[in-house]
């Protein structure tokens, strides 16, 4: 499976549009981690805790997007993007959306 | 004396805020620019097609992110800052960071992946409020982009 934000792939063909697929995913970390980061908010500097949440929740959300696209018999997702918002003090969504298609090489 | 324990508090958490926040700042930016010239030949472009010397290359989704947190003096200053207007430095510079390791995170990931060149940067930021419920507890900064990989073939 081919994943990518721009939307003409080199050296491949586009043979088919499947439409738009999308994997979201919602996380927290527990309450121990919230307050460690409200004790940051003082020191400031990273919040190593948060920073791997966003990373696992992007690795959720594209491998979400990913099973959508192979269920409807897409080889790759072009045009990716991702947007996020944080909905409640601690949790962060992530959202990934695309393109599915089917390529050929040219 | 309630109200001066409440002031003694508030000035120990600023100063600990400006001590500590000042401290990472300044070792941030030292790893920020030390990594920025060891990732510098991993270029980095916001132009959304391939040049078709890029024909033969394979490609693949990089990203990097960060979450960073405002110290106190920094949630201080910029509070006393939206009294009078103009530019907040504080977060100006907590923005700047963000983005920039960010980016690095990226370089990084598609040095792994044997790639050049990024094409196609976007940017996604928002921000996690902490439990002080106003102003920015810390901010999330997500860059991403299409690495091209010169294929074996």
């Amino acid at each position: 499976m081919l994943i990518s934000n721009i939307e003409l792939v080199p050296g491949k063909r586009v043979t088919k549009h499947l439409g738009l697929v999308q994997g979201s995913t919602v996380r927290a970390k527990h309450v121990g981690k919230d307050i460690f980061a409200s004790i940051k908010n003082i020191f400031g500097g990273e919040l190593s805790s948060y920073t791997n949440l966003l990373q696992e929740s992007r690795e959720e959300a594209i491998e979400r997007m990913m099973e959508q696209a192979e269920a409807i018999g897409a080889n790759g997702v072009i045009n990716v993007r991702f947007a996020t918002s944080a909905i409640a003090a601690g949790a962060s969504e992530i959202l990934a959306y695309g393109t599915a298609v089917v390529l050929e090489d040219r | 004396m309630d109200a001066l324990i409440q002031i003694l508090i508030f000035v120990l958490l600023l100063g600990l805020g400006y001590f500590f926040g000042r401290r990472a700042e300044r070792k941030h930016y030292d790893s920020i620019r030390k990594h920025e010239d060891e990732l510098r030949h991993v270029v980095v472009s916001s132009e959304r097609t391939p040049d078709r010397e890029a024909l033969g290359h394979d490609f693949d989704l990089v990203a990097g992110s960060v979450v960073i947190s405002v110290d106190y003096f920094k949630t201080v200053a910029a509070g006393l800052r939206s009294l009078f207007g103009g530019r907040v430095r504080a977060y100006e510079s907590l923005l700047d960071r963000a983005r920039r390791e960010a980016v690095l995170r990226m370089q990084h990931q598609a040095q792994a992946l044997g790639s050049e060149l990024i094409i196609n940067t976007k940017f996604e930021t928002s921000r996690i409020s902490g439990n002080a419920g106003q102003g920015i507890g810390s901010i999330e900064v997500l860059a991403y982009g299409t690495a091209l990989i010169a294929s074996s073939k």
